[in-house]
C-alpha cells in the first residue's frame, strides 16, 4: 500500500488545544515512534484534521502520536495508539453557546 | 445535481428542507476529511473480507466483488462537521449480499480500513437493504481522496460511520468502540437524532 504525505498540517497547530491542558509548551516536548524509532517535537508531527478532530502522526511513518478532539465542553486527549482517551472538562466559552449545538442563528 | 430552489421537491414527497436534519447545513461541495496520509490501494492487491465471531471467514477480490450484484444507491449523506450533502449517487454491493458470507449471531460489527482506521456499529445497521460497500460515486470510480477504491455507504448515519478504504467488516458479540467513537464522538451517530458526541441522547 503507497501512502500520500500530502495534505497534513504543521504539528504547531497543535500548541493553541494542547496549552489548555499543559503548563509547559507542549509543542517542544519530544516523541519517539514506537514503530520506525523517528525521533520529533510535537511541532513536528504531521497533524490531520482539524475535523473531526486533531491528529497527530509520525513524520517518519504515519503511525499515531497523539489526537486532540474539542467538542462543546470538553477536550479529548488520546495519547500514543491507546485505546483509552483522557477527557477534560473546558470552561464555558462564548463560542460554543447552546445555539451553536441546534444550528439556529 | 440537487436544487436548491425553494419549492424544489426532491425524492418522495418531502422538501429539501425536510430531508436536512437539525444542525446541519446543505453543500454542493464534497469536503473531504483525513486523520492521516491517504491510502492508495491499487484494485489488483485490493480484497475484501468479512469474519464472523466464531473465525469463519469470506473474502473477495476485486473482481470477484465487482461479479456480485450491483445496486445504484441515490441518498443523502450527513457529516458530523454539519455538512449535508442531497441525491448523492453511488454504485456497489449491499453490505446484505456481503454479510451473508459468514455465520454470524454477532449484535456488532466493527470496519475496519487499510489505513488502521475503524468503526463500530450495531449489526442491524448493516442489513436490511440501507448499507452498501461503493466503488463508484456519481458515475466514476470512487477517487482516493473519497476513500476509493471503495468505501462504505451507510446514509443513514453520520459519515464517519461509512468507513473509507474500506477492507473488511468484523462481526463481534460485544460492541467495541473505533476510532472516533473513542475520542468523544457517539457510539451510534444518528443525525436525526444529533448524536454527535459522547453523551448526546
Ligand atoms: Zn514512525
Amino acid at each position: 500500500m503507497n501512502q500520500h504525505p500530502a495534505h497534513h498540517l504543521d504539528g504547531n497547530c497543535l500548541a493553541g488545544p494542547l496549552a489548555q491542558v499543559f503548563a509547559l509548551d507542549p509543542t517542544t516536548a519530544w516523541w519517539t515512534c514506537p514503530d520506525c524509532r523517528t525521533a520529533s517535537p510535537v511541532g513536528g508531527l504531521h497533524v490531520y484534521g482539524p475535523e473531526p478532530g486533531l491528529t497527530g502522526r509520525c513524520p517518519g511513518c504515519a503511525q499515531l502520536a497523539l489526537r486532540v478532539v474539542t467538542h462543546p465542553g470538553h477536550l479529548w486527549l488520546q495519547l500514543g495508539t491507546g485505546r483509552g482517551a483522557f477527557r477534560f472538562p473546558l470552561p464555558p466559552s462564548p463560542s460554543w453557546s447552546p445555539s451553536d449545538r441546534t444550528g439556529e442563528p | 445535481m440537487a436544487s436548491l430552489s425553494p419549492g424544489f421537491h426532491g425524492r418522495g414527497s418531502r422538501s429539501l428542507v425536510e430531508r436536512l436534519p437539525p444542525g446541519q447545513y446543505p453543500t454542493e461541495s464534497f469536503p473531504v476529511l483525513s486523520a492521516g496520509p491517504t491510502p492508495h490501494v491499487p484494485t489488483d492487491r485490493w480484497s475484501f473480507t468479512v469474519t464472523g465471531e466464531n473465525g469463519g471467514s469470506r473474502s473477495w477480490t476485486w473482481d470477484e466483488m465487482r461479479a456480485l450484484p450491483q445496486e445504484q444507491p441515490v441518498v443523502d449523506i450527513h457529516c458530523v462537521t454539519r455538512w449535508s450533502k442531497f441525491d448523492t449517487r453511488w454504485e456497489g454491493v449491499s453490505l446484505d449480499v456481503l454479510a451473508a458470507g459468514v455465520e454470524t449471531s454477532a449484535g456488532f460489527v466493527v470496519a475496519e480500513s487499510f489505513d488502521g482506521y475503524t468503526t463500530n456499529l450495531p449489526r442491524a445497521d448493516v442489513t436490511g437493504g440501507r448499507a452498501w460497500l461503493v466503488h463508484s460515486f456519481d458515475g466514476y470510480p470512487l477517487s482516493p481522496d473519497h476513500g476509493g477504491p471503495a468505501r462504505l455507504l451507510i446514509p443513514h448515519l453520520y459519515f464517519w460511520k461509512s468507513a473509507k478504504w474500506v477492507k473488511g467488516l468484523r462481526f463481534t458479540t460485544e460492541d467495541e468502540p473505533g476510532f472516533w467513537e473513542r475520542a468523544g464522538y457517539h457510539d451510534y451517530g444518528d443525525p436525526w437524532r444529533e448524536q454527535r458526541y459522547w453523551n448526546d441522547a
